[in-house]
């Protein structure tokens, strides 16, 4: 078993949060773990990509090569469809909806939208009006990991136990929102 | 022995704590940053070993050098433009006898996602004539650092562990070992080994040449350095760094397994080299920089049976970083294909300063006074002031090395043009813009400096700068910038006109003039208001 993540979004989303996440819960299923970031510069409003390879063989390479990718979770519709060479025939895509428009030239976001829809596997979630729901627009990216939840190669339960570990220092009330975002993305997803 | 998950900086942050460390320093620059945030943490949790930021990777080297003297083993971090300001003690710290162990870890960014170059510390490392460390996983990170310890010791010199973003910004899973005892502190040193008078100096230089072949067996005989696999079909690959698993990614669908050298230990070593492609009809370089062990091999002189692939013939392309598919293709293979939009073109979504950053504030009061002036120029410098380059700033013209700003506006005035702004921000200026405004103030340059002073070493994620914002002011002064032609003032847009009045008043007067523009990174203020609430949630 393979399961090549591309975790995208642009630079203050919590991509490397979620990426943290899948790959503690990963390891505590016994899986071989490789999570590569990206950290510094592009973290300041710029695209941010993670690459998250979980494997049931010891992975050689931290980047995921052309074509390999089972999932492509982003945080931002455009950025879903930024590293679509990544992904292999049969992957799927998740996006939230949200536009990040903080580039003059973003396009319409209905087209955007319909690039996304046409592929053969695509799934968008309105994830920040669910995050709202659940108390915090902050919590977006926990919707997205609950809407990857399905798919990702590990129980649901520890992926709440590492929401919980993470969040921990925060307060229980952050807990509790980002453990609500989990459950809406998982609930939206299955829709 | 314990397993951890540990990014690759973190894993070498926590060899040193095992092997002994007694104190380490370094200046942030991603990607190496998180070695020595680790390690301050750890202080901070287990009460030592010692680490600090310092000024600069220079002064940073420096008090390395100090403790190493001393007897006690330690650390110096940096990114690889840092190991050029520190260039001065590491070059001559391989003259002198090293007491207790010293190790230089360097992240190389190859690729330059936060960058100005991506020159390759493998090849500083053989200037210096130390001993150079590659790891390609988390373990050797682990692994190469308490060894590199040890080396240093044994050899009397400092010893390179060469990481790159990659690695130091991968998470991986680290078998940790037993932490060994710090040294205390002790000198049996002549003093002459340390004393780099030209006597001494050649004495030391010529000890160095003399146990350099002892250096160079012992390393050639490391565990680091491998070879795999016949040489049948005449093929072979050579790897270093992280070369070594995208070549082994691709490994499963080659045709036939080609003989394997992965060099993880420099000076490289020559004599397996010259062993492994005895053999041989074509070798491929795979290097995660620059051709180093390739134009060795080639040579002035190629060897004439020997097919040389690499970076320098076309097989892997001359510049960035390696991944699995360019691996891929310089192995013959075929490229693998994604899922492919027609018609689908995006844009790009380059970094910029944060919305509501002051810098964004202080750009358009540049430009707004400047563009009085069509012929302006505008120097600035590393750190997040290099946005505005970017639209819709457009408001810098150079952005060289850390505190070229400074230097380069004197540069500028001093060949003729007026006027002529140099902005730096508070922690750059620290680190290499208080000499250049010296040179400045000698000679009276009109020139007008901007220290954007957000408190924090922001670009590398919220460091403290070394003196506070209070004290900026007085060391300007200090250094005899004329008090009538320095000003404090708050970078706020509710102050946008006075701001703008003072610096047009500045830009038009004929000599040196210095305005701090203060105001707190929008992202370090909005993480001390989350800790505050985080806290109190907490009680």
């Amino acid at each position: 078993m393979k399961f090549d993540i591309i975790l995208a979004g642009v630079g203050g989303q919590g991509v490397l949060s979620v990426s943290a996440i899948i790959a503690s819960s990963a390891m505590k299923e016994g899986l071989a773990v490789k999570q590569s970031e990206v950290h510094g510069m592009s973290q300041r409003g710029g695209a941010v990509l993670a690459n998250l390879r979980l494997s049931d063989r010891p992975i050689a390479s931290d980047l995921i090569p052309r074509g390999s990718a089972s999932l492509i979770l982003s945080m931002e519709p455009l950025e879903s469809l930024r590293y679509l060479e990544f992904l292999s025939a049969d992957g799927t895509v998740i996006t939230a909806t949200n536009p990040v428009a903080n580039i003059a030239d973003y396009p319409p976001v209905d087209e955007v939208l319909a690039h996304i829809r046409g592929l053969p596997r695509a799934l968008t979630i309105d994830a920040e009006s669910l995050a709202r729901k659940a108390g915090s627009a902050r919590a977006t990216n926990m919707v997205m990991v609950g809407a990857a939840s399905p798919l990702l190669p590990v129980p649901f339960e520890t992926l709440e136990h590492f929401v919980q570990t993470v969040f921990a220092g925060k307060g229980a009330k952050v807990v509790e929102i980002n453990l609500k975002a989990l459950h809406a993305g998982r609930a939206a997803a299955s829709e | 022995m314990s397993e951890m998950v540990l990014l690759g900086d973190e894993a070498v942050a926590l060899a040193a704590v095992h092997a002994g460390l007694t104190a380490a320093y370094g200046y942030p620059g991603t990607p190496s940053t998180e070695i020595l945030e680790y390690l301050i943490r750890h202080g901070r949790t287990h009460g030592g070993p010692r680490a600090e930021w310092c000024a600069n990777e220079k002064t940073a080297y420096e008090a390395a050098l100090g403790v190493s003297y001393a007897g006690r083993r330690t650390m110096v971090t940096m990114k690889h433009v840092g190991l050029n300001v520190a260039a001065d003690p590491f070059m001559n710290s391989a003259l002198v006898t090293v007491n207790g162990g010293l190790v230089v870890a360097v992240a190389d960014d190859p690729g330059m996602h936060s960058s100005q170059n991506e020159q390759d510390s493998r090849v500083f490392a053989d200037f210096a004539r130390v001993v150079c460390l590659e790891p390609a996983s988390h373990q050797e990170a682990y692994d190469m650092t308490r060894e590199a310890f040890d080396i240093s010791e044994r050899f009397h010199t400092p010893v390179m562990i060469r990481l790159v973003t990659r690695l130091a910004h991968s998470r991986g899973i680290v078998t940790v070992g037993e932490a060994r005892a710090e040294n205390p502190p002790h000198r049996d040193l002549h003093s002459s080994e340390w004393v780099l008078l030209p006597g001494n100096a050649r004495r030391q230089w010529r000890a160095l040449l003399d146990r350099f072949d002892d250096i160079r067996a012992y390393v050639a005989a490391s565990r680091f350095n491998t070879v795999e696999g016949g040489a049948e079909g005449g093929f072979g690959v050579i790897t270093t760094g992280l070369a070594r698993n995208y070549f082994v990614e691709n490994l499963d669908e080659l045709p036939s397994r080609p003989a394997h050298l992965h060099v993880g230990a420099y000076p490289y070593p020559a004599a397996a080299i010259r062993a492994f492609v005895a053999p041989l009809t074509r070798v491929l370089l795979l290097e995660e920089g620059y051709p180093y062990i390739e134009r060795a091999l080639r040579g002035i002189v190629p060897p004439a049976h020997l097919d040389i692939q690499g970076r320098e013939s076309g097989e892997v392309p001359p510049d960035g970083e390696l991944n699995p598919d360019i691996v891929r293709a310089a192995l013959g293979l075929p490229a693998r294909t994604g899922v492919v939009v027609p018609g689908l073109s995006l844009p790009n979504r380059p970094p910029q300063l944060c919305a509501g950053c002051p810098h964004g504030d202080s750009f358009h009061s540049i430009t707004a006074v400047l563009s009085a002036f069509p012929d302006a120029i505008v120097t600035a410098d590393i750190g997040c002031s290099t946005l505005g380059a970017l639209p819709p700033y457009n408001a810098i013209d150079t952005c060289v090395c850390m505190g070229a700003s400074v230097g380069m506006a004197k540069g500028a005035a001093d060949a003729g043009y007026h006027p002529v702004v140099a902005v730096i921000g508070d922690s750059t200026f620290l680190h290499s813009g208080v000499t250049p405004l010296m040179d400045a103030v000698a000679a009276d340059t009109p020139m007008t400096l901007i220290i954007l002073d957000n408190k924090t070493v922001a670009m590398t994620g919220g460091q403290p700068t070394l003196r506070s914002s209070s004290e900026l002011e007085a060391v300007v002064r200090g250094l005899g910038v004329p008090p009538a032609h320095l000003h404090v003032v708050e970078a706020h847009p509710r102050r946008m006109a006075e701001n703008r009045e003072i610096l047009r008043r500045e830009v038009n007067h004929r000599g040196l003039s210095v305005v701090i523009g203060v105001r707190e990174c929008i992202e370090t203020a909005k993480r001390t208001k989350q800790e505050k609430t985080a806290a109190a949630a907490r009680e």
